[in-house]
């Protein structure tokens, strides 16, 4: 049975079916239509919902927007569910709400109730993350507005953020000690499978072996809304604690398949800061709340945004099956599009790599046309070691240029050794057309994305060679 | 006083609580069913075999219907034939062969999967090239001219041609096209609909059910945005849920997933503008030659009037001494592309102000300087290519204005400094204006109705013809009626607009919602004012100067003595003397006349003004760019309500900035969409917003015309101030060679797009020679 709270009443769903998604679950069997759908694709943010998790370390909640429109409803268990039909306090709106009435932040109003549930969580946010204005924009980058342009919604933000607390805090406490007997409370429900560690993970997998085990879903509720497949049966990662793990003792970074990209974002980027641009651009808020690391790698997109960071990490996966564990080269765990070295027996239980060390270059470009939530064009991610002027090591990781996610080794061989200057550059740009014959489609044509490889490259040695000049647009350092 | 106050959106608590209320929120009646549509895979033939058994025997499914079924009209083509609702003749990939009703929204888009359809392929014509070349059209071309351009080319000091292609733009209003039909009795049927055409849906939905319009009625609260892409669009889920509302007595919804809107719905036109000018040594145009070909797609819809608004707006805010403009309605097998705020306007402008760069360019001009110099003005320089005159033109007053307040000078000083010093990253600036008419250019959608009631207890109830798409149209009438009976907003409620209280009504469009239906709304409050007033004078015999309507109360004064009603005192007291409380109003623009024959008149009552200036930086490496600064300043006449029109300007900006930077339709070589879904088609995100973002209403402007309050329109014209970003895009490309070549800049300046005239760009000569 699943249980959750939505409010403060317990919702238990005992005979719905596996891939019936929190949207659905809202406007079709609750009847709580204020949260809207906009794409079915957790493209727009118009069905955003806030999830609270129970940390029961801190014994405290962390409110989470979330796509509803993506999120299967079993993922709800042992969590409260917000939406915006919640946030009143008797018949008082919440300060988000007030502050949308008094600086004009609706028009139309069909996208407002995202935003007001994207602009609660953050409302939720820690001090430093509240007092901080950039925020605001990578709170919010996850809801599409066609009307405002923006600027009333960041100004209701702003107003909003003078207020410090609101009735959630007040009921926080009875909130924690309702979820902890719920999370208590037996989670088997026939089709929705929650195993809470590695065992019953193997045991339910063995038992359905036709199932999808998903973990955030972003990517795989796209079948289910946008091609309409059904699945009877899913069995879920995101309650077994030992997926969620990042551990970094020693100069080793090792992150649990479960870790989410949100997570990642806090944590990875005081290590590893080249990363952090990046990850303020993967996805949205809500998309990065629910994608783990685990997904994004295992998904095998051509242009998935970690996997070629973590290609120029030299990065190993580790292969979980049942009793049995191994690590494998990432270079080697891509085989072809959509195809990987994961047996169906098991499933990515973590990753680690070396943490640069301080000599160690590493960039991270990310070029798509949107700044915010949008799939990259080309994803470049680069590790450079000179010893004596010249290339000792160089690893060159692109996404969007080949069917996975793919290091240009030819490119990568004609730099070793050679003096780190223009001529290099030259060359190492020139030898790409023997790694990558990249596609056209959509987002932009296989001329340009060479171009940008190319160009990439020229960009990262000029921010080597003139460190104080600016080379890019929009920067997020200061997010 | 209501007028004039930034009174918050009337639904403002409804849409930040969640329980405003959309279509597809209405609460299901019993056995309700949902309705999908099975489209076409193929661009151009016939489907020759349909076999739709799986699709019958699908899960929950109860009805199916192809065009056989329809058996009455089956063309909902809005001005002309050409998009019939069902067809098995197919013109663009996401025509609709059948459509299935079942007994849920997801039972019924997987029925409709099921379908096995044998198609008889023909080659599509999907580019726009192709179009002109081969003289495809949907409409005939037509022409505009005056004084003797071919003459007066050939004798110019500079002459110069060119071509700019400008992307079409799909609208992503939030909440999808949505109808819900529920039978009535009698064979009636009452259509909820998303939609900023009631009168036109219910015109065609009662054509489709072969009944008389009575029989229909189409009712519309509000839209999750609508910019256009339901002035039209709307119809198809309108007829579709009522021919099976009908059918199977029943409740039925038709709600188009995101990826079926994109897809099956029409867009902003896509245009390829070549021009040839001739001008003077100081840059003042003597002659312009314009061919305007708009991709119409597969069938003509409104392209006729968007070609022609086109055509209306190639000047912008420049006279032409000699000039003709052939304006081409261009067929391709592409989805029958639609109105799109502006509606042909901002492409008209993108070619007029590419035409200005140019000859700044030229002539090693401030491109500003080319401006200002070919402003028309109110004396000698005032006919328009359509020959209306200019009477009040306040664009040189608004451009000196925004050059000074943004500090144009000193900042394009700045600039040229910054591009010295930074090898990869450039920054450009470009102050735009924008003068847009206002006026259907058809001249009958010219009109409004209202119908306003006051209930015994004070209470007021406005109804009107036009519909709430976002834009503040109901706000702005509950204060018009506000104002005129010095009432309390709280008294008044704007009702949803519904075809059986005003009839006939004209499309929530060309700006003209609150210019019509205002007018129409204050028409027939004041109509009841005079009655009240009329009843006053009679129960105390005074003289109408006696009477006072105050803010919620009514003083008469009676030989000195002041006798004071409530608001609801007095309506009683007129209630129980038998005072009719009920009244309509109506009002046409006056003034208006153009006859498309000889292509002359005065089809715009007024021109709504404005000008912005935009800094933009860009990557000569990968060509992203970034919108530092904009400012703008727009002219709304006196403003009923500055929230609702900064917010209308600061909206229209960024839709526009979208429009010319990031939003990119693309096609397969097939014919199909290939950015058919938020994931690959990317309208602005918060980031995009400007980093300084200024906007001010030009103050001290009433409307010289007689309009509601003297207010201007406010709807389009904001979304063309973009312009002035995709000019500084191009002026911060064209750093890169020293302003001494012309980038040949396209619509939209994606990344891709600007890093191609970049590298075209360094690969070129100094002196311009490739």
């Amino acid at each position: 049975m699943i249980q959750f709270l939505y409010g403060e009443q317990v919702i238990r769903l005992d005979d719905i079916a596996a891939d019936t998604t929190v949207l659905e679950w809202l406007r079709l069997h609750a009847r709580q239509t204020g949260t809207k759908e906009g794409c079915a694709s957790g493209d727009c943010g118009a069905c955003t919902v806030v999830v609270a998790n129970l940390n029961t370390q801190k014994n405290t909640l962390e409110y989470t927007p979330v796509n509803s429109c993506i999120a299967f409803v079993g993922s709800l268990h042992g969590k409260q569910l917000i939406s915006v039909e919640q946030l009143k306090y008797e018949q008082t709106l919440h300060p988000v709400q007030q502050a949308m009435v008094d600086c004009h932040g609706s028009q139309c109003g069909f996208c407002t109730p995202g935003f007001v549930m994207s602009m609660f969580a953050h409302f939720h946010a820690d001090e430093p993350t509240r007092a901080d204005p950039h925020q605001i924009d990578h709170a919010l980058a996850g809801n599409l507005c066609r009307c405002t342009g923006y600027k009333p919604i960041k100004q209701a933000m702003k107003k909003a953020l003078e207020f410090k607390s609101d009735q959630f805090d007040t009921t926080k406490a009875d909130t924690i000690e309702k979820l902890k007997a719920l999370q208590l409370s037996d989670a088997e429900h026939s089709r929705y499978l929650i195993p809470t560690s590695l065992v019953e993970l193997f045991k339910a997998k063995k038992q359905n072996p036709d199932a999808p085990v998903v973990a955030g879903a972003t990517d795989f509720a796209l079948e289910v809304t946008q091609q309409l497949k059904s699945f009877k049966t899913l069995i879920h990662l995101g309650s077994i604690d030992g997926l969620k793990q990042i551990d970094t003792t020693g100069n080793v970074i090792t992150l649990g398949s479960g870790v989410t990209m949100q997570q990642c974002l806090e944590l990875l980027s005081p290590l590893v800061p080249a990363i952090k641009p990046m990850l303020l651009r993967f996805g949205s808020m809500q998309v990065r709340n629910q994608a783990t690391v685990g997904g994004n790698i295992g998904n095998a997109s051509p242009i998935g945004d970690l996997p070629p960071v973590l290609l120029a990490l030299d990065a190993e996966v580790c292969l979980q099956s049942d009793g049995a564990a191994r690590w494998i080269p990432l270079c080697d765990f891509y085989i072809d599009y959509k195809k990987t070295l994961l047996e169906d027996s098991e499933i990515i239980s973590a990753v680690r790599f070396k943490q640069p060390e301080t000599t160690n270059r590493f960039a991270v470009y990310k070029i798509s046309k949107r700044l915010d939530d949008d799939i990259s064009a080309v994803c470049l991610a680069i590790s450079l070691d000179i010893k004596e002027d010249s290339v000792a090591m160089m690893r060159l990781a692109f996404g969007g240029m080949a069917a996975t996610p793919k290091r240009a080794l030819h490119a990568e061989q004609v730099a070793i050794g050679k003096t780190w200057n223009k001529a290099a550059v030259n060359d190492i740009q020139l030898a790409l057309t023997q790694d990558f014959t990249p596609l056209s489609d959509a987002r932009a044509s296989a001329e340009y994305r060479m171009s940008i490889a190319r160009n990439l490259i020229e960009r990262f040695y000029l921010e080597g060679t003139m460190p104080t000049q600016q080379t890019q647009v929009v920067t997020h350092v200061d997010g | 006083m209501s007028m004039g106050d930034a009174q918050a959106h009337e639904s403002a608590i409804a849409h930040v609580d969640g329980s405003a209320c959309y279509v597809d929120d209405i609460a299901p009646r019993e056995a309700q069913l949902y309705v999908a549509m099975g489209c076409a895979s193929i661009a151009n033939g016939k489907a020759k075999k349909i076999s739709l058994d799986a699709v019958y025997k699908a899960d929950g499914v109860v009805d199916v219907i192809t065009e056989n079924d329809l058996l009455a009209a089956r063309d909902i083509g809005p001005a002309f034939p050409g998009d019939p609702l069902l067809s098995t003749s197919i013109s663009f990939m996401g025509q609709v062969i059948f459509a299935v009703a079942a007994t849920s929204h997801k039972l019924a888009q997987t029925a409709a999967k099921l379908a096995v359809i044998e198609y008889e392929e023909q080659t599509p014509l999907l580019s726009l090239d192709q179009a002109i070349d081969n003289e495809e059209y949907v409409r005939p071309p037509y022409r505009m001219q005056r004084g003797d351009a071919v003459n007066a080319l050939q004798a110019a000091q500079h002459r110069l041609q060119g071509s700019v292609r400008i992307g079409g733009q799909e609208h992503f209003y939030l909440e999808g096209q949505a109808a819900l039909a529920i039978p009535e009795e009698d064979d009636s049927v009452c259509v909820y609909s998303s939609n900023q055409n009631p009168t036109e849906a219910q015109h065609l939905v009662a054509a489709v059910l072969g009944v008389p319009m009575h029989k229909v009625t189409v009712e519309t609260r509000r839209m999750g945005g609508g910019f256009g892409g339901k002035e039209t669009q709307a119809t198809q889920c309108c007829a579709l849920a009522a021919v099976f509302a009908v059918r199977q007595q029943a409740a039925v919804s038709c709600r188009l997933s995101r990826r079926d809107d994109m897809i099956t719905t029409g867009k902003r036109h896509g245009f390829r503008c070549d021009y040839d000018v001739g001008f003077d040594n100081e840059g003042r145009i003597v002659a312009i030659e314009y061919r305007l070909a708009g991709q119409c797609g597969h069938s003509p819809d409104l392209s006729d009037a968007i070609v022609d608004r086109a055509m209306f707006h190639c000047d912008n805010a420049y006279y032409f001494p000699h000039v003709t403009i052939d304006g081409l309605r261009c067929k391709t097998n592409t989805v029958s592309n639609t109105a799109f705020r502006g509606f042909g306007g901002p492409q008209g402008m993108v070619a007029m102000e590419n035409v200005i760069d140019e000859i700044a360019f030229a002539l090693k001009l401030d491109p500003l300087v080319v401006r200002k110099r070919n402003f028309y003005n109110t004396s000698d320089r005032n006919i328009t290519p359509y020959h209306q005159t200019i009477e009040h033109f306040n664009i040189p007053d608004i451009v000196v204005s925004l050059e000074h307040s943004a500090d144009y000078s000193g900042r394009r000083k700045l600039i040229s400094e910054f591009n010295a010093s930074s090898p990869i990253l450039k920054k450009g600036i470009a102050l735009t204006p924008v003068k847009f008419g206002i006026s259907f250019t058809v001249k009958h959608l010219n009109q409004g109705g209202a119908l306003l009631h006051i209930y015994n207890d004070g209470s007021v109830q406005i109804n009107h013809g036009g519909t709430e798409m976002g834009q503040g149209l109901m706000t702005k009438i509950r204060q018009v009626v506000c104002n005129e009976l010095a009432i309390d907003s709280t008294l008044v409620k704007v009702t949803a607009t519904r075809t059986d209280k005003v009839p006939n009504t004209s499309p929530t469009a060309a700006s003209s919602g609150t210019d019509i239906n205002g007018m129409a709304a204050l028409a027939a409050a004041r109509k009841l004012k005079a009655r009240l007033l009329a009843f006053l004078v009679n129960e105390h015999g005074v003289e109408e100067r006696a009477v006072e309507f105050k803010h919620g109360s009514i003083s008469v004064n009676v030989k000195g003595l002041d006798t004071l009603y409530s608001w609801a005192e007095l309506i009683r007291a007129a209630y129980l003397a038998r005072i009719p409380l009920s009244a309509t109003g109506f009002y046409k623009t006056p003034d208006i006349h153009f006859d498309r024959d000889t292509a002359k008149g005065r089809p715009f009552y007024y021109y709504a003004n404005g000008a912005a200036v935009t800094e933009v930086l860009i990557d000569t490496l990968t060509g992203e760019t970034k919108v530092l600064r904009a400012d703008l300043l727009h002219d709304v006449g006196n403003s009923i309500n500055p929230a609702i029109d900064i917010g209308q300007i600061e909206g229209g900006y960024v839709q526009g900035l979208g429009w010319l930077t990031h939003e990119e339709l693309k096609w397969n070589e097939s014919g199909r969409l290939l950015t058919d879904s938020p994931a690959t088609y990317k309208i602005p995100a918060i980031s995009d917003m400007p980093g300084v973002f200024n906007v001010e209403l030009y103050p001290h402007a009433p409307n010289e015309e007689d309009t509601v309050f003297n207010s201007k329109a406010v709807g389009e014209p904001p979304l063309m101030l973009a312009i002035s970003a995709f000019a500084a895009i191009r002026d911060a490309i064209a750093s890169i060679k020293n302003y001494r070549v012309f980038p040949n800049l396209n619509a939209p300046a994606t990344p891709e797009e600007v890093l191609r005239v970049c590298t075209q760009l360094k690969e070129t000569d100094q002196d311009g020679a490739s």
